[in-house]
């Protein structure tokens, strides 16, 4: 006999038998687990290696730069070009995005030159807009902002040009004039899909705020924090600039879903999971 | 009450290019409803009875012969003939009331008279309570009532339904069967239902009208001469819906010639349906 158990699939390591982590957990089991790893591994010395440095020392570490004030200047520093750059990439995008799916002249003049520009690898843009731009903030903003371009464009075109026609037909039965086809229709059908690249612009904006600190070394920034950290071999700091990289980057997706989910209430189960 | 619309359709015919070779539809339709009248076209699939109400409707156009609303060419689509068509068709990101309103955005209306519009039209068809669902809330009866509404909330002269109970389950169906009787009587206004059902089609028309396909043409008009609300399984009922099945028979056996006995694809109602793909 064959008994299929719907949570058993989901469940994971906690087994089919019983549920003894609550669902709202399970997602700290294996970060717990880990931890505990880390922590037995330093306390009973498995390793000489200087590169593994005990919980206790990171921990000192976070305190340190939280009390000192430099975690909040490199995360202010970030974050403020993150906002920046995706603003005016995603802004841009949906702009973009939404000639390119509306008018057929536009797809047929901009189409190409997009879809050949969007192959090009991000970082390949780098030595150019170092150039136009210099090592610092413009260049930053520049370069995230065109990490978050290129998501918005592809699902915003792609939203409005996968509008039903069997809704499309309703609103020709009601005699809606274009704009009442475009306000009433096709932006409220398109809207899903322009929020999926809202997203991913949000997160490929954050990768690439961390991307661009690396490749246009100067001024302040998370990364810059971890950049120093590896300079002077201080892993515990290098280790900390992760955790709080990680961490705001669980956050932003975090609020995009949350609002996401507000907006696109009509949906009913949310299709659109990031996690 | 809304004004009953008269429709005449004369000699209508259509045709659809298919990789460059013609493909007649319909041929040579004529027909004449009364103001106020149900009518119910029945056929198998691809005997272009769809595209005989999207003709009527006004969402495509090309066709030879005439479709006259009150002795004026029909010309596009208007407010004054409205359509329920088999899927509900409303809109995900809108509640029952906005859905229903959205038929009302060019009616000229006042914002006030719209509201009370939409509410009574939601009275209509028993969904008082429901204004602020949404879409995936409904089950298929009630999004299709919901659909119902929204055709309505205009006056139409003349209501084109689409087989608009045919993705529902037999109870359901049966049960909106009355409530589009009901509403019919309600409003005195022209409606015109294609379906594939017989029994639907006696149980609510004034005359049946049977097509057979390639190319679509009507076979028969039975009229049914009994008094609302009808009784299936009354002996004179029975007796009309044998006369329109004995069409169906004969016409069966004139198209038994199949390749490979192909069953007949369900109809959709844009462009194209499978059968005739299969057909051809």
């Amino acid at each position: 006999m064959i008994a299929i158990h719907s949570g058993a699939g989901t469940a994971g390591f906690t087994g089919s038998s019983g549920h003894f982590v609550p669902k709202s957990l399970r997602g700290w089991v294996l970060p717990a687990a880990l931890l505990i790893l880390w922590w037995s591994a330093a306390h009973w010395a498995w390793s000489q290696s200087p590169l593994l440095v005990p919980v206790e020392k990171v921990w000192a570490t976070a305190v340190d730069q939280a009390t000192s004030g430099e975690l909040w200047d490199a995360l202010r520093s970030s974050l403020w070009r993150d906002l920046v750059g995706f603003t005016i990439g995603a802004g841009a995008g949906l702009i973009f995005g939404s000639v390119l799916g509306l008018s057929r002249l536009a797809e047929q003049i901009a189409g190409p030159s997009f879809h050949t520009l969007k192959q090009i690898s991000l970082f390949a843009w780098i030595p150019l807009l170092s150039v136009w731009f210099g090592l610092g903030d413009a260049a930053k903003v520049a370069f995230l902002s065109l990490a978050a371009f290129f998501p918005v464009v592809l699902n915003t075109f792609e939203g409005i040009r996968s509008a039903p026609r069997d809704l499309i037909e309703v609103a020709r039965v009601f005699e809606f004039n274009r704009w009442q086809l475009l306000r009433r229709v096709i932006l409220p059908s398109a809207l899903p899909s322009m929020f999926t690249g809202l997203h991913l612009g949000l997160i490929y904006a954050w990768l690439a705020t961390l991307g661009g600190e690396y490749l246009l070394v100067s001024g302040k920034g998370i990364g810059n924090t971890m950049i120093d950290g590896r300079e002077h071999f201080w892993m515990d700091l290098v280790i900390f600039g992760v955790i709080v990289v990680g961490l705001v980057g669980f956050s932003l997706n975090w609020l995009a879903t949350q609002l996401e989910n507000r907006l696109l209430v009509w949906r009913g189960r949310s299709v659109a999971q990031f996690q | 009450m809304a004004h009953a619309g008269t429709l005449s359709i004369r000699q209508l015919s259509k045709q659809y290019e298919v990789k460059g070779e013609r493909l007649d539809v319909l041929e040579e339709i004529s027909l004449d409803i009364a103001p106020g009248a149900f009518v119910s076209i029945v056929g198998s699939s691809g005997c272009g009875k769809s595209t005989l109400l999207r003709l009527i409707i006004g969402l495509e156009q090309d066709y030879q012969g005439e479709i006259l609303l009150d002795n004026e060419r029909i010309r596009g689509t208007n407010l004054n003939r409205g359509i329920v068509f088999q899927e509900h068709r409303l809109f995900p990101w809108l509640t029952v009331a906005g859905n229903i309103g959205l038929g009302l955005l060019n009616s000229g209306l006042t914002e006030g008279q719209r509201r009370f519009s939409v509410q009574e039209h939601i009275e209509l068809v028993g969904l008082k309570g429901f204004e602020t669902a949404y879409p995936y809330q409904l089950s298929g009866g009630m999004a299709q009532r919901v659909a119902i509404a929204r055709a309505l909330v205009n006056r139409p002269e003349v209501l084109l339904l689409d087989e608009p109970f045919g993705a529902l389950d037999a109870m359901t169906r049966t049960h909106l069967q009355q409530e589009l009787q009901r509403i019919w009587q309600a409003e005195g206004i022209t409606m015109i239902l294609v379906t594939h059902d017989v029994e639907e089609a006696v149980y609510l028309g004034d005359q049946v009208v049977v097509m057979e396909p390639r190319p679509g043409r009507i076979r028969r008009i039975v009229p049914v001469d009994l008094p609302h609300p009808r009784n299936r399984v009354s002996a004179s009922f029975t007796h009309v819906k044998e006369a329109v099945l004995r069409e169906f028979a004969a016409q069966g056996t004139a198209t038994e010639s199949f390749p490979g006995g192909a069953r007949p694809a369900p109809e959709v109602a844009s462009g194209f349906s499978a059968g005739w793909r299969f057909a051809f």
